[in-house]
């Protein structure tokens, strides 16, 4: 639900993005030199607005009541069911994050180690495979090929076929008792169940990172290269001092996109453990099922929920920019 | 002119905004013509839906007059998907829902009455606990379409080669007959699904249900209900039960199991009747063993399931009178020995069990079970507790979980939903 809306031409000031308006003056001054972009912004902001900005400002309301379905009102042919939730205040945040019988904590433990763990090791995996595939190999448009196919493919084909693999009974467990080790239940044993997550997920995530790195690798320049080895660096000393602070552009703004879509990443553990399993349920699966996998439907809870992702990562995101722009890397 | 230019780009952004968030209207309701009506039907779409779709066309060929839209919606998803419908667009004018909807889609004003209408012309043909478990505070929301219980199906092949001769009267039985068939034919003797309304037996087994409506009181973490999930749990750790399966595949892994006779016997219902004759284990019908659920301290017990077919308050006077007779027709005796027939499912009408339906081994099995079912308490949050209650049994099955622990939990969930209500 994070959505970073360039509206306005790139040459402009930051004035009166996301935070407040500048003074009338500036929109005036601005009106009179760009009134054509302004005016070709419209429609983009109008549809933002209404499908964007309109639900969450709702969102955020719901977090302040008790509504769920059972007091939201409707007319039912001649049944006229009046509104019957009522305001109340913070109850929501206090009860969510103090309230006894938690269950947010848990979740937002797991989803903490789950987004680390996804991105550092597909961070590591993308980048590993990207130095191994840009230098002068034979086939090597094949290999990219290849490589980039999971992310190709479309997430829930892939998700099955992982099913399949994982089953009790399937190729992963087989392999294993071949080797004469233990298979454990990927699907369904709570700690197998994350590891299986995490896999999966690497699996899908992988080639973004990869493709991104490439890029970020094709535009370092052959001479600092060529300088280090004249001063007699190790390829290991060439990629730390070479490659490493040539990616960091590239680098900071995927992890940052890794966090945000890994955070928020539905697909991979709603596909492949539907909504049985508790434990491995991440906090917007978590918020889903608040909202459509159980009866009543918690609209507020899940509402409450989704605001505070929203929160964490607004929160992530500040301070990782800030965190960019002191270590002067402001490449955002 | 480039202000005018401005202002008019402004407009037509607006206009198409505007077209983009007005939703089409739907329900075409034309005065001249032959009526629509749509049927949310929540059956097997592999295994039992075929035989309502025949039915529809039937209808449909004697009441030209009224077309009927025939959706297929996952028993999993109607719930929900009918809540969220119903008020807004897209609502059917019937559904068939879970007798356990009934009270909190009443409560929400979703249904119509339908006492004395076309719909519940025949009404004193039913079976009369059926009719009352359709009625909520004196009015009739509903006409049973089908009813079950659980039972527990096994094969009597693997039974006798393992040397039993009669279906577990008890659990502790079941423990012991599951060893044999292990021992003797190398095949799992038990398969549970972790399910909250297939650990109710456990609960019934030792007196107890979720709540008491009665007594105001959470039972879900008494002293009997614990009593009852540890023996459940004393079957899954005992020699000759299958492994544990909480996938989301579960029930299709555990139904593939037992029609193909990797697995002796399990809990199931006679909805799963069609799918197991289809099974390579079952091609000859009366290999199909079914008899009560084993007992617990206190006894048998299984809920009394089945499902209604139910009127849709929000349409209008001209599509609910289509409704009703729709609902006549679904629900007559001749429809309901046909779908009998087809799917194994058992009639709510006395009229319907015709010899041919008696005859049937998987009707016949389930039929003499009826009487011992335990009716759902008229609670309209009853159907919402199998929620937090199976959040947990499969943390507790799973062994995350301590018995009591995980029931005291699922129990203050529960006393959400009922504030009023005690707790022990």
């Amino acid at each position: 639900m994070t959505t970073v809306v360039e509206g306005k031409s790139a040459r402009q000031s930051h004035h009166g993005r996301g935070s407040g308006r500048g003074p009338m003056q500036l929109i005036k001054n601005s009106y009179n030199q760009y009134w054509y972009a302004w005016a070709m912004c419209v429609p983009v902001v109008l549809v933002l607005l209404t499908v964007v900005a309109y639900p969450l400002i709702q969102g955020i309301y719901l977090t302040f009541t008790d509504a769920t379905s059972l007091n939201v009102g409707r007319t039912i042919g001649v049944n006229e069911i009046p509104d019957s939730y009522s305001w109340v205040g913070l109850k929501n945040y206090t009860e969510i994050l103090t309230g006894s019988n938690n269950q947010f904590w848990p979740h937002f433990v797991w989803t903490v180690i789950w987004t680390v763990a996804c991105v550092a090791l597909t961070y590591a995996l993308g980048l590993g495979l990207a130095v191994a595939i840009n230098r002068q190999i034979k086939a090597r448009g094949f290999y990219r090929m290849l490589l980039i196919l999971p992310w190709a493919v479309p997430t829930f084909v892939t998700i099955f076929a992982w099913r399949l693999i994982l089953a009790d009974d399937g190729v992963v467990n087989q392999i294993l008792i071949g080797l004469g080790l233990d298979g454990p239940s990927w699907l369904s044993d709570p700690f197998a169940q994350k590891v299986a997550a995490i896999a999966v997920n690497i699996w899908c995530g992988f080639p973004f990172i990869m493709i991104s790195m490439l890029g970020g690798l094709q535009s370092i320049p052959r001479e600092l290269y060529e300088a280090a080895e004249m001063d007699g660096a190790t390829p290991w000393q060439r990629f730390v001092n070479v490659t490493l602070p040539g990616l960091r552009p590239v680098s900071s703004t995927v992890i940052l996109l890794g966090v945000i879509w890994t955070f928020n990443q539905f697909n991979v553990i709603f596909l492949l453990f539907g909504g049985n399993s508790d434990s491995v349920q991440i906090l917007v699966t978590y918020a889903y099922r608040l909202f459509f996998g159980q009866q009543p439907q918690d609209y507020a809870r899940s509402a409450t929920v989704g605001i505070l992702c929203l929160s964490l990562l607004v929160v992530f995101t500040s301070v990782y920019r800030r965190w960019l722009k002191r270590n002067d890397q402001g490449a955002l | 002119m480039r202000r005018g230019l401005a202002a008019a780009v402004v407009v037509a952004a607006l206009s198409i905004t505007a077209t983009a968030c007005s939703g089409g209207s739907s329900g075409s309701s034309d005065s001249s013509g032959p009526v629509t009506i749509t049927w949310w039907d929540t059956s097997d779409a592999t295994n039992e839906a075929g035989t309502f779709k025949a039915l529809v066309k039937d209808f449909e060929k004697a009441n030209p007059d009224i077309k009927v839209k025939y959706v297929s919606v996952p028993f999993g998803d109607a719930q929900t998907k009918f809540q969220t419908a119903a008020g807004s667009k897209g609502a059917p004018d019937v559904l068939r829902a879970d007798v356990g909807w009934t009270p909190g889609f009443v409560e929400a004003g979703f249904l119509a009455p339908l006492d004395g209408t076309t719909a519940a012309a025949e009404n004193g043909k039913f079976k009369k606990n059926l009719i009352e478990q359709a009625t909520y505070q004196g009015k009739l929301y509903g006409v049973p379409q089908v009813t079950d219980t659980l039972g527990l199906m096994y094969n009597k092949e693997l039974f006798a080669k393992a040397g039993i001769t009669k279906a577990p009267a008890t659990w502790d039985e079941l423990k012991t007959d599951m060893a044999k068939v292990k021992e003797k034919t190398g095949v799992d003797g038990f398969a549970f699904n972790p399910q909250a309304y297939y650990a109710m037996p456990f609960l019934y087994g030792e007196g107890t249900d979720m709540v008491d409506a009665a007594k105001k009181q959470v039972t879900l973490n008494s002293p009997a209900a614990v009593k009852g999930i540890d023996t459940l749990n004393s079957i899954l750790a005992a020699p000759g039960v299958r492994k544990l399966d909480t996938t989301s595949n579960a029930y299709a892994n555990i139904m593939d199991a037992f029609n193909s006779g990797k697995v002796a016997a399990i809990i199931q219902g006679p909805w799963e009747n069609a799918n197991v004759f289809k099974g390579a284990a079952f091609k000859d019908k009366n290999n199909l063993g079914i008899a009560a659920l084993p007992a617990g301290s206190a006894g048998q017990g299984a809920p009394l399931g089945g499902h209604n077919l139910v009127a849709y308050a929000g349409s209008d006077a001209k599509h609910q009178e289509a409704s009703q007779k729709f609902i006549a027709f679904m629900t007559s005796a001749d429809s309901q020995t046909k779908v009998a027939l087809a799917n194994g499912t058992l009639p709510t009408r006395d009229d319907a069990y015709t010899a041919e339906v008696n005859a049937n081994p998987g009707i016949a099995g389930y039929s003499p079970l009826l009487a011992a079912g335990k009716p759902r308490q008229p609670l309209a949050q009853y159907s919402s507790l199998y929620t937090p209650f199976e959040t947990q049994l499969i943390k507790i099955v799973s062994k995350q979980e301590g018995t009591k622990p995980g029931l005291d939990k699922a129990a203050a969930e529960a006393k959400k939903l009922l504030p009023e209500f005690s707790t022990q």
